[in-house]
Protein backbone atom coordinates (compact mmCIF):
# COMPACT_ATOMS: atom_id res chain seq x y z
CA UNK A 1 0.00 0.00 0.00
CA UNK A 2 3.04 2.43 0.71
CA UNK A 3 3.91 2.64 -2.52
CA UNK A 4 0.74 4.00 -3.93
CA UNK A 5 1.63 7.09 -2.12
CA UNK A 6 5.03 7.42 -3.41
CA UNK A 7 3.23 8.13 -7.24
CA UNK A 8 3.14 11.66 -8.66
CA UNK A 9 -0.09 12.88 -9.87
CA UNK A 10 1.02 12.33 -13.70
CA UNK A 11 2.09 8.20 -12.65
CA UNK A 12 -1.25 7.57 -10.95
CA UNK A 13 -2.99 9.07 -14.11
CA UNK A 14 -1.70 6.38 -16.01
CA UNK A 15 -2.64 3.29 -13.64
CA UNK A 16 -5.86 4.46 -12.86
CA UNK A 17 -6.89 4.88 -17.00
CA UNK A 18 -4.98 1.52 -17.41
CA UNK A 19 -6.83 0.25 -14.81
CA UNK A 20 -3.51 -1.29 -13.13
CA UNK A 21 -5.36 0.69 -9.66
CA UNK A 22 -8.47 1.90 -8.78
CA UNK A 23 -9.00 5.36 -6.98
CA UNK A 24 -10.85 3.71 -3.98
CA UNK A 25 -7.34 1.84 -3.52
CA UNK A 26 -5.07 4.88 -3.74
CA UNK A 27 -7.66 6.89 -1.52
CA UNK A 28 -7.02 4.11 0.95
CA UNK A 29 -3.49 4.20 0.80
CA UNK A 30 -3.54 7.47 1.63
CA UNK A 31 -5.92 7.09 4.27
CA UNK A 32 -3.40 4.94 5.94
CA UNK A 33 -0.98 7.29 5.45
CA UNK A 34 -2.66 10.16 7.21
CA UNK A 35 -3.51 7.65 9.90
CA UNK A 36 0.30 6.65 10.56
CA UNK A 37 2.00 10.38 10.40
CA UNK A 38 -0.68 13.08 11.49
CA UNK A 39 0.04 12.59 14.90
CA UNK A 40 3.46 13.22 14.60
CA UNK A 41 3.21 15.64 11.59
CA UNK A 42 0.22 17.44 12.42
CA UNK A 43 -0.73 18.46 8.86
CA UNK A 44 -4.40 17.85 8.60
CA UNK A 45 -6.73 19.95 10.93
CA UNK A 46 -9.62 17.60 9.83
CA UNK A 47 -9.64 14.44 7.50
CA UNK A 48 -12.51 13.11 5.80
CA UNK A 49 -11.88 9.72 5.02
CA UNK A 50 -15.69 8.56 4.41
CA UNK A 51 -16.29 12.00 2.09
CA UNK A 52 -12.78 10.68 0.29
CA UNK A 53 -14.05 7.10 -0.70
CA UNK A 54 -17.28 8.14 -1.26
CA UNK A 55 -15.21 10.45 -3.74
CA UNK A 56 -13.45 7.74 -5.10
CA UNK A 57 -15.69 5.39 -6.09
CA UNK A 58 -17.56 7.87 -8.19
CA UNK A 59 -14.18 7.92 -9.60
CA UNK A 60 -13.92 4.74 -10.47
CA UNK A 61 -17.12 4.36 -11.90
CA UNK A 62 -16.48 7.33 -14.54
CA UNK A 63 -13.33 5.85 -15.12
CA UNK A 64 -15.40 2.75 -15.95
CA UNK A 65 -17.79 3.99 -17.98
CA UNK A 66 -14.67 5.97 -20.25
CA UNK A 67 -15.50 9.37 -19.16
CA UNK A 68 -12.28 10.06 -16.51
CA UNK A 69 -11.79 14.07 -15.70
CA UNK A 70 -8.67 14.99 -15.92
CA UNK A 71 -7.76 14.20 -12.25
CA UNK A 72 -10.09 11.75 -12.01
CA UNK A 73 -9.21 9.60 -8.52
CA UNK A 74 -6.37 11.94 -7.33
CA UNK A 75 -6.66 12.32 -3.94
CA UNK A 76 -5.75 16.01 -2.78
CA UNK A 77 -5.22 17.64 0.69
CA UNK A 78 -7.32 21.34 0.95
CA UNK A 79 -5.57 24.07 2.61
CA UNK A 80 -8.12 25.35 5.09
CA UNK A 81 -8.55 28.87 3.64
CA UNK A 82 -10.67 27.26 1.23
CA UNK A 83 -14.63 27.10 1.92
CA UNK A 84 -15.82 23.32 1.28
CA UNK A 85 -19.55 22.36 2.07
CA UNK A 86 -20.33 20.93 4.90
CA UNK A 87 -16.56 20.70 6.06
CA UNK A 88 -14.40 22.38 8.11
CA UNK A 89 -13.25 25.43 7.18
CA UNK A 90 -11.75 27.90 9.79
CA UNK A 91 -8.75 29.94 8.31
CA UNK A 92 -7.21 27.51 11.66
CA UNK A 93 -8.58 30.42 14.02
CA UNK A 94 -10.38 29.79 17.01
CA UNK A 95 -12.55 32.62 15.76
CA UNK A 96 -14.26 30.69 12.92
CA UNK A 97 -15.50 28.25 15.67
CA UNK A 98 -17.38 25.52 14.17
CA UNK A 99 -17.69 27.15 10.81
CA UNK A 100 -18.86 24.73 7.98
CA UNK A 101 -19.87 26.62 4.89
CA UNK A 102 -23.08 26.27 2.43
CA UNK A 103 -20.86 26.85 -0.60
CA UNK A 104 -17.69 25.57 -2.08
CA UNK A 105 -14.82 27.61 -3.32
CA UNK A 106 -14.66 28.15 -7.33
CA UNK A 107 -11.08 26.53 -6.69
CA UNK A 108 -11.97 23.34 -4.86
CA UNK A 109 -14.93 22.97 -7.26
CA UNK A 110 -12.99 22.98 -10.54
CA UNK A 111 -10.78 20.02 -8.83
CA UNK A 112 -13.77 18.18 -7.90
CA UNK A 113 -15.52 18.85 -11.56
CA UNK A 114 -12.20 17.14 -12.82
CA UNK A 115 -12.68 14.20 -10.23
CA UNK A 116 -10.60 15.01 -7.58
CA UNK A 117 -10.98 13.36 -4.31
CA UNK A 118 -10.73 15.63 -1.25
CA UNK A 119 -9.10 14.28 2.31
CA UNK A 120 -9.25 16.68 4.41
CA UNK A 121 -7.96 20.50 5.51
CA UNK A 122 -4.60 21.30 5.88
CA UNK A 123 -2.98 22.95 8.65
CA UNK A 124 -1.74 26.88 7.79
CA UNK A 125 -0.97 29.81 9.82
CA UNK A 126 -4.03 31.51 11.69
CA UNK A 127 -5.88 33.55 8.33
CA UNK A 128 -2.25 32.89 6.56
CA UNK A 129 -0.66 35.40 8.43
CA UNK A 130 2.46 33.83 9.35
CA UNK A 131 5.80 32.17 7.63
CA UNK A 132 6.24 28.91 9.77
CA UNK A 133 2.90 27.70 10.50
CA UNK A 134 3.38 28.16 14.19
CA UNK A 135 0.57 30.36 14.40
CA UNK A 136 -2.51 28.21 13.42
CA UNK A 137 -4.62 27.73 16.70
CA UNK A 138 -4.29 23.69 16.05
CA UNK A 139 -0.62 23.74 16.39
CA UNK A 140 2.54 23.71 14.46
CA UNK A 141 3.43 21.66 11.58
CA UNK A 142 6.37 19.21 11.71
CA UNK A 143 8.51 19.58 8.86
CA UNK A 144 8.54 15.94 7.05
CA UNK A 145 12.58 16.77 6.84
CA UNK A 146 15.40 16.79 9.84
CA UNK A 147 18.79 17.97 9.69
CA UNK A 148 21.45 15.05 9.14
CA UNK A 149 21.93 13.61 12.42
CA UNK A 150 19.25 15.44 14.03
CA UNK A 151 15.93 15.16 15.76
CA UNK A 152 15.28 18.50 16.01
CA UNK A 153 11.51 19.69 14.87
CA UNK A 154 11.94 22.20 11.92
CA UNK A 155 8.74 24.26 10.98
CA UNK A 156 7.71 23.52 7.47
CA UNK A 157 7.49 27.52 6.39
CA UNK A 158 4.28 29.14 6.48
CA UNK A 159 1.64 29.82 5.61
CA UNK A 160 0.78 26.65 3.61
CA UNK A 161 2.79 25.01 6.31
CA UNK A 162 0.19 22.14 6.10
CA UNK A 163 0.01 21.83 2.38
CA UNK A 164 4.09 21.62 1.82
CA UNK A 165 4.73 19.10 4.97
CA UNK A 166 1.69 16.66 3.21
CA UNK A 167 3.11 16.77 -0.09
CA UNK A 168 6.33 16.07 1.33
CA UNK A 169 5.45 13.66 3.61
CA UNK A 170 3.39 11.64 0.92
CA UNK A 171 0.16 12.78 2.74
CA UNK A 172 -1.91 13.59 -0.30
CA UNK A 173 -0.86 13.60 -4.15
CA UNK A 174 -0.67 17.31 -4.33
CA UNK A 175 -2.17 19.84 -2.27
CA UNK A 176 -4.28 23.59 -2.66
CA UNK A 177 -2.27 26.38 -0.97
CA UNK A 178 -2.70 30.28 -1.34
CA UNK A 179 0.22 32.75 -1.41
CA UNK A 180 -0.02 36.55 -0.53
CA UNK A 181 3.87 37.52 0.50
CA UNK A 182 5.64 33.83 -0.14
CA UNK A 183 3.08 31.38 1.25
CA UNK A 184 3.16 28.67 -1.33
CA UNK A 185 6.81 29.49 -2.34
CA UNK A 186 8.17 29.85 0.95
CA UNK A 187 7.35 26.29 2.27
CA UNK A 188 7.81 24.87 -0.99
CA UNK A 189 11.41 25.44 -0.95
CA UNK A 190 11.60 23.95 2.52
CA UNK A 191 9.72 21.20 2.27
CA UNK A 192 11.76 20.33 -1.14
CA UNK A 193 8.65 20.38 -3.14
CA UNK A 194 7.26 22.60 -6.58
CA UNK A 195 4.98 25.34 -5.38
CA UNK A 196 3.47 28.19 -7.91
CA UNK A 197 1.89 31.43 -7.05
CA UNK A 198 -0.19 32.31 -10.53
CA UNK A 199 -0.14 35.60 -11.77
CA UNK A 200 -3.04 37.59 -9.45
CA UNK A 201 -6.57 37.24 -11.26
CA UNK A 202 -5.74 33.57 -12.78
CA UNK A 203 -7.24 31.68 -10.30
CA UNK A 204 -10.35 32.61 -8.48
CA UNK A 205 -10.89 34.38 -5.00
CA UNK A 206 -14.17 33.46 -4.14
CA UNK A 207 -14.84 31.63 -1.39
CA UNK A 208 -11.65 31.64 -0.34
CA UNK A 209 -11.34 33.53 3.38
CA UNK A 210 -9.77 37.18 2.92
CA UNK A 211 -6.61 38.40 4.47
CA UNK A 212 -5.43 41.13 2.04
CA UNK A 213 -7.43 40.81 -1.34
CA UNK A 214 -4.83 42.32 -3.42
CA UNK A 215 -2.48 40.05 -2.59
CA UNK A 216 -4.03 36.75 -2.14
CA UNK A 217 -3.70 34.29 -4.69
CA UNK A 218 -4.21 30.64 -4.88
CA UNK A 219 -2.08 27.85 -5.97
CA UNK A 220 -1.17 24.28 -5.71
CA UNK A 221 1.81 23.05 -4.06
CA UNK A 222 2.69 19.89 -5.39
CA UNK A 223 6.22 17.01 -5.60
CA UNK A 224 7.57 18.07 -8.99
CA UNK A 225 7.18 20.38 -11.69
CA UNK A 226 4.74 18.91 -13.88
CA UNK A 227 2.27 18.02 -11.13
CA UNK A 228 2.09 21.54 -10.10
CA UNK A 229 1.10 22.19 -13.89
CA UNK A 230 -1.76 19.63 -13.94
CA UNK A 231 -3.02 21.10 -10.13
CA UNK A 232 -3.17 24.72 -11.74
CA UNK A 233 -4.62 23.82 -14.93
CA UNK A 234 -7.90 22.44 -12.70
CA UNK A 235 -7.36 25.21 -10.19
CA UNK A 236 -7.44 28.00 -12.96
CA UNK A 237 -10.59 29.22 -14.44
CA UNK A 238 -12.48 32.38 -15.18
CA UNK A 239 -15.03 33.51 -12.78
CA UNK A 240 -17.88 35.90 -13.01
CA UNK A 241 -18.22 35.56 -8.94
CA UNK A 242 -14.66 37.05 -8.86
CA UNK A 243 -14.35 40.36 -10.07
CA UNK A 244 -10.50 40.45 -10.11
CA UNK A 245 -10.87 37.12 -12.03
CA UNK A 246 -9.07 38.11 -15.50
CA UNK A 247 -11.04 36.99 -18.69
CA UNK A 248 -8.04 35.06 -20.60
CA UNK A 249 -8.52 31.56 -21.49
CA UNK A 250 -6.80 28.87 -18.83
CA UNK A 251 -3.58 27.45 -21.50
CA UNK A 252 -2.54 23.84 -21.01
CA UNK A 253 0.33 24.00 -18.66
CA UNK A 254 1.08 20.35 -18.80
CA UNK A 255 2.36 21.02 -22.80
CA UNK A 256 5.37 23.36 -21.60
CA UNK A 257 6.57 20.64 -19.99
CA UNK A 258 10.02 19.54 -21.66
CA UNK A 259 9.95 22.37 -23.98
CA UNK A 260 13.52 24.26 -24.33
CA UNK A 261 14.49 27.20 -23.28
CA UNK A 262 17.30 27.52 -25.70
CA UNK A 263 17.23 31.89 -26.49
CA UNK A 264 15.33 32.32 -23.43
CA UNK A 265 16.93 35.43 -21.37
CA UNK A 266 17.15 35.02 -17.58
CA UNK A 267 17.28 38.04 -15.65
CA UNK A 268 19.46 38.03 -12.36
CA UNK A 269 18.96 40.79 -10.01
CA UNK A 270 21.70 42.40 -8.11
CA UNK A 271 19.51 43.41 -4.92
CA UNK A 272 18.50 39.66 -4.41
CA UNK A 273 22.44 39.64 -2.88
CA UNK A 274 21.24 40.69 0.64
CA UNK A 275 23.78 40.99 3.16
CA UNK A 276 23.83 38.33 5.79
CA UNK A 277 23.01 35.56 2.81
CA UNK A 278 24.41 32.40 3.79
CA UNK A 279 27.02 31.23 1.66
CA UNK A 280 25.11 28.21 0.46
CA UNK A 281 22.04 30.36 -0.93
CA UNK A 282 24.64 32.01 -3.16
CA UNK A 283 26.35 28.99 -4.62
CA UNK A 284 22.53 27.54 -5.23
CA UNK A 285 21.98 30.69 -7.24
CA UNK A 286 24.81 30.20 -9.55
CA UNK A 287 24.56 26.54 -9.42
CA UNK A 288 20.80 27.61 -11.10
CA UNK A 289 22.10 30.26 -13.07
CA UNK A 290 25.10 27.87 -14.58
CA UNK A 291 21.85 24.87 -14.98
CA UNK A 292 19.64 27.59 -17.69
CA UNK A 293 23.07 28.20 -19.19
CA UNK A 294 23.66 25.25 -19.65
CA UNK A 295 20.04 24.67 -21.50
CA UNK A 296 21.33 27.28 -23.44
CA UNK A 297 19.54 30.25 -21.84
CA UNK A 298 21.49 33.72 -21.96
CA UNK A 299 21.95 35.26 -18.51
CA UNK A 300 21.63 38.90 -17.97
CA UNK A 301 21.95 40.97 -15.10
CA UNK A 302 19.27 43.08 -14.17
CA UNK A 303 18.25 45.86 -11.42
CA UNK A 304 15.37 45.75 -9.66
CA UNK A 305 16.18 49.40 -7.37
CA UNK A 306 13.21 49.07 -5.41
CA UNK A 307 13.43 45.46 -4.50
CA UNK A 308 14.24 46.58 -0.45
CA UNK A 309 10.84 48.39 -0.11
CA UNK A 310 8.72 45.50 -1.24
CA UNK A 311 8.64 44.07 2.61
CA UNK A 312 7.93 47.27 4.52
CA UNK A 313 4.99 47.95 1.91
CA UNK A 314 3.86 45.15 2.53
CA UNK A 315 3.65 45.34 5.93
CA UNK A 316 1.24 48.15 5.78
CA UNK A 317 -1.05 47.03 2.53
CA UNK A 318 -1.47 43.97 3.57
CA UNK A 319 -2.49 44.70 7.61
CA UNK A 320 -4.88 47.28 6.37
CA UNK A 321 -6.87 45.09 4.01
CA UNK A 322 -6.74 42.38 6.76
CA UNK A 323 -7.69 45.38 9.36
CA UNK A 324 -10.89 45.13 6.31
CA UNK A 325 -11.32 42.07 5.99
CA UNK A 326 -11.41 40.41 8.98
CA UNK A 327 -13.77 43.10 10.48
CA UNK A 328 -16.71 40.31 9.56
CA UNK A 329 -15.77 38.92 12.32
CA UNK A 330 -17.74 39.86 15.01
CA UNK A 331 -19.61 36.88 16.57
CA UNK A 332 -22.86 37.69 14.93
CA UNK A 333 -22.92 35.73 11.77
CA UNK A 334 -20.89 32.79 12.12
CA UNK A 335 -18.32 31.31 14.44
CA UNK A 336 -17.47 31.87 17.64
CA UNK A 337 -18.97 34.82 20.27
CA UNK A 338 -18.50 35.85 23.78
CA UNK A 339 -21.08 37.39 25.46
CA UNK A 340 -20.71 40.51 27.22
CA UNK A 341 -22.59 43.07 28.57
CA UNK A 342 -23.65 45.07 25.42
CA UNK A 343 -23.29 44.77 21.84
CA UNK A 344 -19.66 46.54 22.09
CA UNK A 345 -18.40 44.32 25.00
CA UNK A 346 -19.43 41.53 22.45
CA UNK A 347 -17.68 42.30 20.14
CA UNK A 348 -14.70 43.17 21.66
CA UNK A 349 -14.38 39.95 24.11
CA UNK A 350 -15.24 37.90 20.95
CA UNK A 351 -12.54 39.16 18.88
CA UNK A 352 -9.94 39.07 22.11
CA UNK A 353 -10.79 35.44 22.36
CA UNK A 354 -10.87 34.06 18.90
CA UNK A 355 -8.18 36.13 17.36
CA UNK A 356 -4.65 34.90 18.41
CA UNK A 357 -1.28 37.27 18.60
CA UNK A 358 -0.24 37.83 15.48
CA UNK A 359 -3.52 38.51 13.70
CA UNK A 360 -3.93 40.65 16.43
CA UNK A 361 -1.16 42.48 15.64
CA UNK A 362 -1.81 42.84 11.97
CA UNK A 363 -5.19 43.98 12.58
CA UNK A 364 -4.09 46.85 15.05
CA UNK A 365 -1.16 47.47 12.39
CA UNK A 366 -4.04 48.03 9.75
CA UNK A 367 -6.23 49.59 11.64
CA UNK A 368 -3.48 52.40 12.83
CA UNK A 369 -2.32 53.33 9.29
CA UNK A 370 -5.38 53.83 7.87
CA UNK A 371 -6.58 55.75 10.95
CA UNK A 372 -7.43 59.05 10.63
CA UNK A 373 -4.50 60.90 9.57
CA UNK A 374 -2.37 58.28 8.90
CA UNK A 375 -4.08 57.33 5.76
CA UNK A 376 -1.68 59.44 3.57
CA UNK A 377 1.58 59.12 5.06
CA UNK A 378 1.17 54.83 5.70
CA UNK A 379 -1.50 53.25 3.07
CA UNK A 380 -1.03 55.73 0.31
CA UNK A 381 2.52 56.07 0.26
CA UNK A 382 3.09 52.21 0.48
CA UNK A 383 0.49 51.70 -2.65
CA UNK A 384 2.68 54.47 -4.40
CA UNK A 385 5.76 52.10 -3.71
CA UNK A 386 4.10 49.41 -5.25
CA UNK A 387 3.55 51.18 -8.37
CA UNK A 388 7.72 51.39 -8.98
CA UNK A 389 7.76 48.18 -7.75
CA UNK A 390 5.50 46.97 -10.68
CA UNK A 391 7.57 49.43 -12.62
CA UNK A 392 11.24 47.89 -11.99
CA UNK A 393 10.06 44.53 -13.20
CA UNK A 394 7.95 46.10 -16.12
CA UNK A 395 11.81 47.60 -17.22
CA UNK A 396 13.54 44.52 -17.29
CA UNK A 397 10.40 42.35 -19.33
CA UNK A 398 10.40 45.41 -21.44
CA UNK A 399 14.12 45.07 -22.15
CA UNK A 400 13.88 41.37 -22.94
CA UNK A 401 14.17 39.42 -20.28
CA UNK A 402 11.64 36.63 -20.09
CA UNK A 403 12.36 35.24 -16.82
CA UNK A 404 13.79 36.16 -13.68
CA UNK A 405 16.10 33.73 -10.96
CA UNK A 406 16.38 34.48 -7.51
CA UNK A 407 16.79 32.24 -4.54
CA UNK A 408 13.44 31.15 -3.22
CA UNK A 409 14.29 32.25 0.52
CA UNK A 410 17.69 33.68 2.49
CA UNK A 411 17.82 30.17 4.36
CA UNK A 412 16.69 26.81 5.17
CA UNK A 413 14.04 25.86 7.21
CA UNK A 414 14.46 26.85 11.26
CA UNK A 415 13.13 25.34 14.19
CA UNK A 416 10.37 24.97 16.23
CA UNK A 417 9.42 27.87 18.33
CA UNK A 418 13.29 29.57 17.62
CA UNK A 419 13.59 31.89 20.15
CA UNK A 420 15.41 34.25 18.16
CA UNK A 421 12.54 34.94 15.53
CA UNK A 422 9.73 35.07 18.06
CA UNK A 423 11.23 37.71 19.82
CA UNK A 424 11.25 39.91 16.98
CA UNK A 425 8.29 39.74 14.48
CA UNK A 426 10.20 41.86 12.02
CA UNK A 427 12.81 38.56 12.12
CA UNK A 428 10.10 36.52 10.85
CA UNK A 429 8.71 39.00 8.38
CA UNK A 430 12.32 38.57 6.41
CA UNK A 431 11.87 35.36 5.74
CA UNK A 432 9.40 36.72 2.90
CA UNK A 433 12.05 38.84 1.55
CA UNK A 434 12.42 37.21 -1.81
CA UNK A 435 9.30 36.40 -2.53
CA UNK A 436 6.82 39.69 -1.81
CA UNK A 437 7.79 41.41 -4.38
CA UNK A 438 5.90 38.98 -6.82
CA UNK A 439 2.79 39.60 -4.86
CA UNK A 440 3.44 42.79 -4.59
CA UNK A 441 3.47 43.49 -8.77
CA UNK A 442 0.64 40.32 -8.82
CA UNK A 443 3.34 38.28 -11.11
CA UNK A 444 3.73 34.86 -11.70
CA UNK A 445 6.52 33.16 -9.98
CA UNK A 446 7.55 29.27 -8.83
CA UNK A 447 9.69 27.70 -6.08
CA UNK A 448 11.52 24.57 -7.65
CA UNK A 449 13.99 22.50 -5.01
CA UNK A 450 17.59 23.29 -5.75
CA UNK A 451 19.77 21.25 -3.93
CA UNK A 452 20.09 20.33 -0.34
CA UNK A 453 22.49 22.64 1.91
CA UNK A 454 25.02 21.44 4.66
CA UNK A 455 22.69 20.09 7.23
CA UNK A 456 20.75 18.16 4.50
CA UNK A 457 17.97 20.49 4.37
CA UNK A 458 16.29 21.58 0.88
CA UNK A 459 16.82 25.03 -0.49
CA UNK A 460 15.13 26.45 -4.02
CA UNK A 461 15.01 28.60 -6.74
CA UNK A 462 12.60 31.11 -7.69
CA UNK A 463 11.45 32.03 -11.54
CA UNK A 464 9.17 34.80 -11.55
CA UNK A 465 7.39 35.79 -15.19
CA UNK A 466 5.69 37.78 -16.98
CA UNK A 467 2.25 38.26 -16.12
CA UNK A 468 0.21 35.13 -16.97
CA UNK A 469 3.11 33.24 -18.53
CA UNK A 470 2.97 30.81 -16.12
CA UNK A 471 4.10 28.24 -19.18
CA UNK A 472 7.77 30.14 -19.16
CA UNK A 473 8.20 29.19 -15.90
CA UNK A 474 6.81 25.46 -15.95
CA UNK A 475 9.44 24.69 -18.84
CA UNK A 476 12.10 26.41 -16.90
CA UNK A 477 11.32 25.03 -13.55
CA UNK A 478 11.12 21.83 -15.24
CA UNK A 479 14.91 22.40 -16.99
CA UNK A 480 16.04 23.16 -13.07
CA UNK A 481 14.39 19.55 -11.54
CA UNK A 482 16.05 17.78 -14.09
CA UNK A 483 19.63 19.17 -13.68
CA UNK A 484 18.66 18.99 -9.65
CA UNK A 485 16.56 15.88 -9.08
CA UNK A 486 14.13 15.24 -6.73
CA UNK A 487 14.26 15.65 -3.11
CA UNK A 488 12.47 13.39 -0.35
CA UNK A 489 12.85 12.91 3.03
CA UNK A 490 13.82 10.76 5.21
CA UNK A 491 10.74 9.15 6.89
CA UNK A 492 11.06 9.10 10.90
CA UNK A 493 7.31 9.34 11.94
CA UNK B 1 6.30 57.87 14.02
CA UNK B 2 5.87 55.59 17.15
CA UNK B 3 2.77 54.97 18.92
CA UNK B 4 2.48 55.23 23.15
CA UNK B 5 0.02 53.23 24.98
CA UNK B 6 -3.11 55.65 24.83
CA UNK B 7 -3.03 55.12 21.15
CA UNK B 8 -2.31 51.18 21.32
CA UNK B 9 -5.55 50.94 23.62
CA UNK B 10 -7.42 53.57 21.31
CA UNK B 11 -6.43 52.01 17.74
CA UNK B 12 -7.57 48.19 19.93
CA UNK B 13 -11.29 50.26 20.74
CA UNK B 14 -11.54 50.82 17.28
CA UNK B 15 -10.23 47.71 15.72
CA UNK B 16 -13.12 46.06 18.88
CA UNK B 17 -10.70 43.90 20.28
CA UNK B 18 -10.07 43.91 23.86
CA UNK B 19 -7.03 43.89 25.25
CA UNK B 20 -5.45 43.81 29.06
CA UNK B 21 -2.80 46.31 30.25
CA UNK B 22 -0.36 44.03 30.38
CA UNK B 23 -1.07 43.02 26.16
CA UNK B 24 -1.67 47.18 25.22
CA UNK B 25 2.27 47.04 26.79
CA UNK B 26 3.65 44.69 25.10
CA UNK B 27 1.61 45.98 21.99
CA UNK B 28 3.21 49.26 21.75
CA UNK B 29 7.09 47.28 21.50
CA UNK B 30 5.69 45.33 18.97
CA UNK B 31 4.26 48.06 16.68
CA UNK B 32 6.67 50.27 17.26
CA UNK B 33 9.38 47.82 15.80
CA UNK B 34 7.07 47.20 12.84
CA UNK B 35 6.27 50.76 12.54
CA UNK B 36 10.07 51.58 12.73
CA UNK B 37 10.26 48.60 9.78
CA UNK B 38 8.34 50.51 7.46
CA UNK B 39 9.92 53.80 8.62
CA UNK B 40 12.41 53.48 5.58
CA UNK B 41 9.44 53.99 2.77
CA UNK B 42 9.75 57.77 3.62
CA UNK B 43 12.95 57.59 1.72
CA UNK B 44 11.69 56.48 -1.53
CA UNK B 45 10.71 59.37 -3.70
CA UNK B 46 7.02 58.90 -4.97
CA UNK B 47 6.51 62.45 -6.83
CA UNK B 48 4.14 62.15 -9.57
CA UNK B 49 3.67 58.37 -9.19
CA UNK B 50 0.49 56.93 -9.49
CA UNK B 51 -0.45 54.56 -6.47
CA UNK B 52 -1.69 50.97 -7.04
CA UNK B 53 -5.09 50.10 -7.49
CA UNK B 54 -5.10 47.42 -9.67
CA UNK B 55 -2.20 44.54 -10.28
CA UNK B 56 -3.47 43.84 -13.58
CA UNK B 57 -4.91 46.44 -16.43
CA UNK B 58 -8.55 45.70 -17.13
CA UNK B 59 -11.96 47.23 -16.92
CA UNK B 60 -13.93 46.46 -13.76
CA UNK B 61 -16.05 43.79 -14.34
CA UNK B 62 -20.01 44.47 -13.47
CA UNK B 63 -23.02 41.96 -13.54
CA UNK B 64 -26.23 43.11 -14.51
CA UNK B 65 -28.55 44.87 -11.86
CA UNK B 66 -30.77 41.06 -11.86
CA UNK B 67 -31.39 39.21 -8.96
CA UNK B 68 -29.81 36.11 -9.83
CA UNK B 69 -29.59 34.14 -6.03
CA UNK B 70 -31.28 34.23 -3.26
CA UNK B 71 -33.85 32.54 -0.47
CA UNK B 72 -31.31 30.57 1.12
CA UNK B 73 -32.16 32.44 4.49
CA UNK B 74 -31.55 28.76 6.19
CA UNK B 75 -28.30 29.18 4.59
CA UNK B 76 -27.10 32.27 5.65
CA UNK B 77 -27.84 31.82 9.05
CA UNK B 78 -26.66 28.25 9.74
CA UNK B 79 -23.72 28.70 10.67
CA UNK B 80 -24.76 31.78 13.56
CA UNK B 81 -24.19 31.47 16.99
CA UNK B 82 -27.45 32.16 18.21
CA UNK B 83 -30.59 32.59 15.88
CA UNK B 84 -34.23 32.76 15.71
CA UNK B 85 -36.36 31.98 13.09
CA UNK B 86 -34.08 33.04 10.39
CA UNK B 87 -32.76 36.29 12.11
CA UNK B 88 -29.25 36.81 14.08
CA UNK B 89 -29.82 37.06 17.69
CA UNK B 90 -27.16 40.08 19.45
CA UNK B 91 -27.53 41.74 22.42
CA UNK B 92 -30.08 44.58 23.01
CA UNK B 93 -28.72 47.89 21.22
CA UNK B 94 -31.72 49.98 21.94
CA UNK B 95 -32.75 51.06 24.87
Amino acid sequence: MTELTSLTIAEARTKLAGKEITAVELTDAYIAAIDGANEAINAYIAVTPDKAREMAKASDARIAAGNAGALEGIPLGIKDLFGTEGVHTQACSHILDGFAPRYESTVTQNLWNDGAVMLGKLNMDEFAMGSSNETSYYGAVKNPWRAKGSNLDLVPGGSSGGSAAAVAAHLCAGATATDTGGSIRQPAAFTGTVGIKPTYGRCSRWGVVAFASSLDQAGPIARDVRDAAILLQSMASVDAKDTTSVDLPVPNYEASIGQSIKGMKIGIPREYRVEGMPEEIEALWQQGIAWLKDAGAEIVDITLPHTKYALPAYYIVAPAEASSNLARYDGVRYGLRVDGKDIVDMYEKTRAAGFGQEVKRRIMIGTYVLSAGYYDAYYLRAQKVRTLIKRDFELAFHAGVDAILTPATPSSAFGIADEDLASDPVKMYLNDIFTVTVNMAGLPGIAVPGGVDHKGLPLGLQLIGKPFEEETLFKTAHVIEQAAGRFTPTKWW
Amino acid sequence: MSVDLATVKRVARLARIAVSEDEATRMVGEINGILGFVEQLSEVNVEGVEPMTSVTPMEMKKRLDVVSDGSKADDIVANAPNTDRNFFLVPKVVE
